[in-house]
């Protein structure tokens, strides 16, 4: 992936000749295994690894599942209801995925929230956080049309009341709409590209965050410190230290993953939705998945539709240019007092938000949701860019070893192993 | 020589180089367009949305009648006169989507009301005769529509739309075809 | 660590939590009265159907609601499985040959018929949706096969995040319990023409009329021809509640007894990876995370 020359020395004639051809485990072995990383991360930066898991689980598990399931409206309820009652482990599959979408947002939205404050998305790595913000869009298409398929009543009906938010769109919303639904209505034809779609994102999601991975690799990993890697002491190469460091911190993901899995696996859900879908009733209440309730909020906030839809898609596309909205040349938000503060502020406006989305539209709720829009978007359009130029940050430290293990050590002589992870210069 | 060449030769190659690329994003527009287009309603859909006639004959008085067209639902409300009355007597100042009740049925068959049955709000079904109006009461977000299906309560942004429709003869309609 | 783990347990819980607790169902949102809870054996970690509980469940089904309600997702073999109220073959197909189901066509292209084998679902006691609504008053009674999951309440703040922890998710099997208990003496004002007064359903006024009565079911008996349980309405509701539970979930137990092996597996690796990576970032003087000395 990046140009950089590997360590790796191959060790038989077998793996000499193919490395000669297509020097793939040279690339494995320079990205995953020499690959140095900061000696200082904490485990908000196992959540990479955490995310490529339930990846990999969601996509064996969707394929296995759709392999039993049938995308049409008279069957998919019951296709749904046959993977749980007569597909050997099917209620496991079934639980897995259904589980595994909300897990995936769980852990993606932790690793967000950990660039955000640690300035993760600041320069060199702009494209690495809009490949991001593109994988997350990916994501939220994918777990919508998901929900969809199981074609129960808050499948239909959220179908129904998302999909119509694009008629809003002037002149051309309505042939977007009658071209979404294949039809004059959420139908079978609906049903049935969703399922082609949610078939096709994941595999997008894969090609995004292969990308992702690559723009990772050329400035590499930030840190707690945001100070860049200075010398081998800074550094420890990622095999074995975070290749263990990572793989303990899934295992304790997925276990929480399991508790829900085997014993919470409705939790998550709407019991609305092992209603069959009915286009002439609708549940009292419409609720999106738990993770669109904050963008579902701000949807709303404002009473007109057009506005809001053009807000809730802002309220996405506004983190792709955070990176130069923020102005403060400090990188991690440790060494940034009053961004601190901002930066928990923005976190309790997402959880307010969230709330909110799961409230009606009505009364004291539309008032807070106004202005807990507004403070989501005075955190990227107005805090970011008058911080950077008011605060007065706290003084950073030379480097990596400096701040973990005090200026003595750093002074002193090496690590043992950090020599064998040269930083890397350039891409 | 060479000078000659590069005076005279660029316009006839520009033009050839833009020829060469107009043409291929032509066919490239063409041939992506079939994947675009099939989004669009199929045949078969387009022929089961054609208009539907609804006999009116069995709609007593006082009476709601739903029906789907266009995987749409559709009430279709024989109306007394005393709710004709009450949608008539209040002022248009007063409605959040001025309209007059006259404007939302065919004249001389004022006592037919034909409309879409889902809330303008978010599209839930909301119920009949319910309210303080008498017409229907959205049991989702309380939206509230008078005896006209017109919001009067609630946070539905405009009245419940009247579908095309025309009256055949005297007790049946089109729906689907406008007047 | 310590800090950061808690720090992202909170963030993780609170994202979850912020956005659940207000999932009231549709059915069982509004004005309903909160259920009382439940002891249910089939509740918690370790929890198992009570087989007799199933059967006598069963019981009051076939008498009671399947006159009326569908099922269609049970096949009569599902009744003889393991994890159910397990019969016994025979049963099971005595149970099934009560039936008389659609059997393709004879060699002339006629209809033919034939009694139900294991093989074949719960039949649905009407033709159509249509049929089913005329003969109920306009309203057609819902299939039950997942009724226990389709229905529950709101359980409101601190509720929705203790139940992660105590696993509490037997919101919809205490609805229903509730429901089919729920028809006492409406209200003064109450209009009857409406329909029904039931207590616990959102609105009180339900369209099914009270189906439950003392003694109205013949349990089972002991050798002293006593019945081994009470025949009330109260254990009525239970039995047949429990049982529609495990139609709607009929992988229960298989489910809960799996998931304590990978929790007990996923905590042990946990562990042992957990002295792994001491043992390896030893080799580097031992890890050294954020920002600060110490």
């Amino acid at each position: 992936m990046s140009s950089h020359s590997t360590t790796y020395v191959p060790k038989n004639a077998a793996a000499k000749w193919l490395e000669s051809r297509l020097p793939i485990i040279g690339l494995v072995h320079s990205s995953f295994v020499a690959f140095p990383v900061p000696r200082n991360l904490t485990y908000f930066w196992t959540f990479g690894a955490i995310l490529m898991v339930m990846l990999v689980i969601q996509l064996v598990t969707g394929i296995v599942l759709a392999m039993h399931y049938t995308p049409h409206a008279d069957h998919a309820f019951t296709s749904v209801e046959h993977i749980m009652r007569n597909v050997e482990y099917g209620w496991l599959l079934r639980y897995m995925h259904a589980n595994g979408a909300s897990f995936f947002f769980i852990a993606v939205y932790i690793h967000i929230f950990r660039g955000l404050f640690y300035g993760s998305y600041k320069a060199p790595r702009e494209v690495l956080w809009i490949l991001g913000v593109i994988i997350l869009l990916l994501m939220m298409a994918t777990a919508f049309m998901g929900y969809v398929l199981p074609w129960g009543q808050m499948s239909f009906w959220g179908a129904t009341v998302i999909t119509n938010l694009f008629s809003v769109i002037p002149l051309v919303g309505d042939t977007i709409v009658s071209f979404l639904w294949g039809g004059y209505s959420v139908g079978n034809p609906t049903l049935n590209r969703f399922f082609s779609l949610h078939y096709l994102l994941p595999f997008m999601i894969l090609g995004v965050a292969m990308l992702h991975v690559w723009a990772l690799h050329v400035p590499g990993n930030n840190n707690p410190t945001g100070v860049p890697i200075k010398s081998g002491k800074d550094a420890v190469p990622f095999h074995p230290y975070m290749t263990v460091k990572d793989t303990f911190s899934i295992v304790c993901f997925l276990a929480v993953y399991a508790w829900f899995v085997f014993y919470l696996p409705n939790y998550l859900g709407h019991a609305d939705n092992y209603v069959p879908a009915n286009p002439s009733a609708t549940p009292a209440h419409i609720v999106p998945e738990w993770y669109f309730l904050p963008f579902y909020a701000i949807l709303r906030a404002v009473p007109d539709a057009l506005l809001g839809v053009i807000l809730m898609f802002a309220s996405i596309a506004v983190l792709a240019f955070l990176p130069w909205l923020d102005t403060s040349r400090v990188r991690s938000g440790s060494y940034r007092p009053v961004f601190k503060v901002l930066f928990w502020g923005f976190v309790v406006t997402c959880l307010m938000l969230g709330w909110l989305g799961s409230r009606p539209a009505e009364g004291i709720y539309v008032i807070l949701s106004q202005i807990f829009t507004f403070l989501y978007f005075a955190y990227f359009l107005i805090a970011m860019p008058l911080l950077g130029l008011l605060e007065k940050p706290l003084p950073l430290p030379n480097s990596i070893t400096e701040a973990v293990l005090g200026k003595k050590a750093a002074s002193g002589s090496g690590m043992p192993v950090g020599a064998a992870a040269e930083p890397q210069s350039k891409g | 020589m060479a000078e000659t060449t590069t005076a005279q030769e660029p316009t006839r190659r520009d033009f050839l180089f833009l020829a060469t690329g107009a043409v291929g994003a032509v066919g490239v527009a063409a041939a992506a367009w079939p994947f675009v287009a099939q989004l669009a309603p199929d045949a078969q859909t387009v022929a089961a949305g054609a208009p539907i006639e609804v006999d009116l004959a069995p709609i007593a008085e006082g009476q709601i009648v739903k029906m789907f067209w266009r995987g749409k639902l559709i009430f279709v409300r024989n109306r007394t006169p005393a709710e004709i009355e009450a949608a008539r007597a209040v002022p248009l100042d007063d409605l959040k989507d001025p309209e007059a009740d006259q404007a939302r049925v065919m004249e001389g068959r004022e006592n037919w009301l034909v409309i879409y049955g889902n809330c303008t709000h978010l599209g839930c079904v909301p119920l009949d005769f319910q309210g303080q109006y008498g017409g229907w009461f959205c049991p989702c977000h309380g939206s509230v529509f008078d005896t006209s299906g017109r919001i009067r309560q609630g946070p539905a942004p405009i009245n419940l739309p009247v579908p095309p429709y025309r009256f055949a003869t005297d007790t049946s309609i089109v729906i689907g075809e406008a007047a | 660590m310590k800090k950061t783990l808690i720090i992202a347990g909170a963030v993780a819980a609170s994202l979850v939590a912020s956005a659940t607790f207000p999932f009231g169902s549709a059915q069982a949102a509004g004005a309903g009265v909160t259920p009382p809870k439940q002891e249910w054996s089939f509740a918690g970690p370790f929890g198992t159907y009570d087989r007799a509980q199933l059967q006598r469940g069963f019981l009051v089904f076939k008498t009671v609601c399947a006159s009326c309600h569908g099922l269609e997702k049970v096949a009569f073999r599902n009744l003889a499985e393991p994890g159910g109220p397990e019969y016994s073959e025979a049963q099971v197909e005595a149970f099934a040959a009560e039936f008389i189901v659609d059997g393709g066509f004879d060699e002339f292209g006629d209809p033919r018929t034939r009694p139900a084998t294991p093989a074949d679902f719960w039949p649905s006691p009407f033709a159509n949706p249509q049929q089913a609504a005329s003969a109920n008053g306009g309203k057609a009674p819902p299939d039950l096969s997942v009724m226990a999951k389709a229905r529950t309440y709101e359980r409101g703040f601190p509720w929705w995040i203790t139940d992660v922890f105590t696993q509490y998710n037997e919101n919809g099997v205490d609805y229903v319990a509730a429901f089919l208990k729920g028809y006492v003496d409406p209200p003064e004002d109450f209009d009857p023409a409406l329909g029904n007064y039931n207590l616990y359903y959102p609105g009180h006024v339900v369209a099914m009329p009270n189906v439950l009565f003392d003694g109205g079911i013949e349990y089972p008996r002991d050798d002293q021809d006593r019945p081994v349980v009470p025949e009330t309405v109260e254990q009525y509701a239970k039995d047949v509640t429990a049982f529609l539970m495990w139609t709607a979930e009929p992988h229960l137990e298989s489910r809960k007894a799996m998931g304590l092996q990978v929790m007990v597996f996923l905590l042990v690796f946990a562990g042992l990876l957990y002295f792994t990576k001491k043992r390896i970032w030893a080799r580097v003087g031992g890890e050294t995370e954020g920002h600060a000395a110490g």
